[in-house]
């Protein structure tokens, strides 16, 4: 398959691995950003084949993972309600609320429907004029061009009953959140492709500046892994920072410009909560006064007053943070497992805890006899 | 077998009681004369043996098991929705499923039966068309309905309808293919392309097009078992139902106490499904399958094995993907496209495709 197969290639990741191990004289730790990242690196197995000098920690880069508690409880409360069909992503269904997830609604009887676009939900709102759609906006700035576009076209066509409940997040203050805080220690970031093939990178400019660090943006699939870190590396390695691009063939320095017109257009900068690590100033958008017809939010008021429960023993937060590996929660793989999720970290298929129990790495204690992974590097 | 094939009601031995009626009422599942109409004038035709013909309450089978020989027993219920999907239907998912399950123990499928649960409302020729695409596929497989039955439900209390068949198969003397059968060393072999019919189903239900048109590969299996077993020692077969190749091998690790290691490279994928699963976030390995079997076989058969499923119309794209190892018991891992390692978990739940 083209621009796929080619860039999981095992020769080629042996090269670049063989660079790696030569470029690198010292320990030098580094930031995935995106959850997708997270789960290509450890579903290939990468993280295993890396030279010991690199340590890759796990960032925020999970929508599905970031989105606030109180949000999950609002989508619930509105999903619930016999006047409203509740469409969403499929991810968030799993994600637990204070008390179930989205799945228990539609089980209970709710009217909620996974859609792979937002403009399906809109289709959904025409076809069903007596009930209000609600659409579950959330996303880093990659699916705001879309979810914008829905709105807009709600407004064009004149449909009464079409609202979204908004929570976008952007990664720029989240890396300023993050080089701010004096728990995390960061060398270098792997910016996320995909929001990148939106926003640019322009905008990673006065931030590599500021902090001096390389901020490389980077590719999904391993080759594309294992570019942004030897570029990383390398400037590393000869005391350089700057924004480098290892993403060329999606990614250019201005991004898409219709796309960022339309998210301009619909959406405005606001402070965001990020679920487990509390809120990061101008970290998100949320629909400009314009819009307030389409909020959800403003639509039904009675769900401004959730009061929400999060489990005291995740530490979603932590992992999100890339403080802690998913295998340093005392919960993970007893109380903690995509059947049981505690935090959304588990749940979505960007999670950094869903990944490493997925794809294995760790000891089970369970039914089966007890084994060990080996996580020698090869 | 086309939806938009019409029923030809007036090929039909006395039509006049059929085509009052273009859709299910109540009544079709009273017991009285309406139903057995429906039974006279659509099942019986459609099955025609002489086993359905005794009309008993139960059916007798003559044939015993002759000694030195087991019975297989397995059900399975059709729920499908779309009815009619590419590349196959409710009707002959309900006659392969159920033969395929009896073909898994190495048993020669003998009769099945089949119960009826239509939803009051359902168009008669939407049934007429199950039914009849079931009885070729009954014909194709070797297989006769012997007993069925049938149940009306109010609308709105069913998906059209459901289709339960259960099937009694005869397993020659000597044969052992059973679960807890793999042993260390033996070849893990797949008999075709992964992921076909969960993809095609998703595409109908989702109404997602795909440039080229994906088809669910429902199929009967147990001609292909028989060439199998032919060409040596089989320890374990299981089809690759939901949950897909990833649940088989979990199941199969898990029951007979062994460790699986496979290569994902060597899994036959269809360049379509492989396109359409990196589209929506989905993992082949983990998407249904219909007339696809896993196979764990003695090492030194692996490749005569191979050979006669290359010979057989559902075995052309088969291939050995694996080995089943004393390591990790139960566990099941897989070396990835870059050569790195990853472990094959059973799956979570259903299906989500990602986000971004």
């Amino acid at each position: 398959m083209k621009y796929v197969e080619e860039y999981r290639d095992a020769d080629l990741t042996r090269k670049l691995l063989e660079d790696l191990r030569r470029a690198a004289t010292r320990s030098w730790t580094l930031m995935e950003v995106c959850g997708g990242q997270t789960h290509s690196i450890i579903k290939s197995g990468l993280d295993q084949m890396l030279p010991p000098e690199i340590n890759l920690i796990h960032g925020p880069g999970c929508p599905v993972c970031v989105t606030p508690l109180e949000l999950v409880d609002k989508a619930i409360a509105l999903a619930s309600r016999p006047d409203v069909i509740f469409t969403s992503y499929g991810d968030m269904l799993r994600v637990p609320g204070s008390d179930r997830d989205l799945f228990a609604v539609k089980a209970a009887g709710g009217d909620v429907r996974i859609v792979y676009s937002p403009l399906d939900a809109l289709k959904i709102a025409k076809k069903n004029p007596d009930k209000t759609v609600v659409f579950f906006a959330i996303g880093f700035e990659t699916t705001a061009p879309a979810n914008a576009m829905a709105v807009v076209q709600a407004k064009t066509q004149g449909l009464k009953n079409f609202a979204v409940l908004v929570s976008h997040v952007t990664v720029p203050a989240a890396i300023i959140a993050l080089m701010d805080s004096p728990d995390v220690s960061v060398d270098g970031f792997l910016a996320a492709g995909h929001v990148c093939t939106v926003m640019g990178y322009w905008e990673y400019e006065p931030l590599a500046e500021k902090y001096k660090i390389p901020i490389v943006v980077t590719g999904f699939e391993p080759v594309d892994i294992l570019h942004g870190i030897l570029d990383c590396v390398r400037e590393l390695e000869a005391g350089r920072f700057g924004v480098g691009n290892a993403y060329a063939r999606s990614v250019s320095r201005d991004g898409n410009k219709p796309a960022q017109a339309v998210i301009r257009k619909v959406f405005e900068m606001t402070d965001r909560g990020w679920r487990g690590i509390g809120v990061i100033p101008m970290s998100g958008y949320r629909l400009r006064e314009e819009f307030a017809a389409y909020d959800a939010e403003k639509r039904f008021p009675e769900i401004q007053t959730i009061r929400t429960h999060e489990s005291p023993l995740c530490i979603s937060g932590l992992v999100l943070q890339g403080r802690k590996k998913p295998l340093e929660c005392p919960a993970f793989g007893k109380e903690c497992t995509p059947q049981t999720p505690l935090g959304a970290t588990m749940v979505s298929s960007e999670g950094a805890c869903a990944a490493y129990y997925r794809y294995g790495r760790y000891e089970r204690k369970n039914n089966a006899p007890e084994q060990t992974v080996s996580t020698e590097n090869q | 077998m086309l939806m938009t094939e019409k029923l030809n009601l007036l090929g039909w031995t006395c039509p006049r009681p059929l085509q009052n009626y273009p859709t299910i009422v109540m009544g079709h599942g009273a017991g009285g004369k309406m139903m057995s109409d429906l039974i006279e004038h659509l099942f019986a035709p459609a099955f025609d043996n002489e086993w359905l013909g005794q009309m008993g309450d139960s059916t007798v089978l003559e044939q015993a098991a002759a000694s030195g020989q087991l019975l297989a027993f397995t059900t399975d219920s059709f729920v499908v929705s779309p009815l009619f999907f590419p590349g196959g239907n409710i009707g002959e998912l309900a006659v392969y499923g159920t033969v395929n399950d009896l073909a898994m123990r190495g048993a020669k499928p003998l009769a099945l039966s089949a119960g009826f649960i239509l939803e009051e409302g359902l168009p008669m020729d939407v049934l007429g068309n199950a039914v009849t695409a079931m009885a070729a596929a009954c014909r194709k497989a070797g297989v006769k309905v012997a007993t069925g039955d049938t149940k009306v439900v109010q609308r709105g209390h069913g998906d059209g309808l459901y289709i339960n068949t259960s099937g009694i198969g005869v397993i020659p003397e000597g044969l052992d293919i059973g679960p807890a059968n793999a042993r260390p060393g033996d070849a893990i072999l797949v008999s075709g392309t992964m992921g076909d019919h969960g993809i095609a189903i998703m595409s109908v239900r989702e109404g997602l097009t795909f440039q080229t048109e994906i088809r669910s590969d429902t199929a009967p299996l147990n001609g292909l078992v028989e060439a199998m077993i032919s060409a040596g020692s089989v320890h374990c077969l299981r089809d690759a139902t939901r949950g897909g190749l990833a649940a088989v091998l979990n199941e199969l690790a898990g029951t007979s106490k062994a460790g699986i290691e496979f290569d994902e490279q060597k899994v036959p994928l269809r360049p379509e499904v492989n396109a359409a699963c990196e589209m929506l976030g989905l993992d082949p390995l983990y998407v249904a399958n219909e007339g696809k079997l896993v196979a764990i076989v003695a090492a030194d058969r692996a490749e005569a094995i191979l050979e006669a499923m290359h010979r057989h119309e559902y075995g052309r794209d088969a291939a050995i993907i694996g080995t089943v190892v004393s390591e990790h018991p139960g566990l099941v891992t897989a070396k990835t496209s870059i050569g790195g390692m990853r472990v094959v978990d059973l799956p979570a739940g259903e299906l989500l495709p990602r986000i971004c």
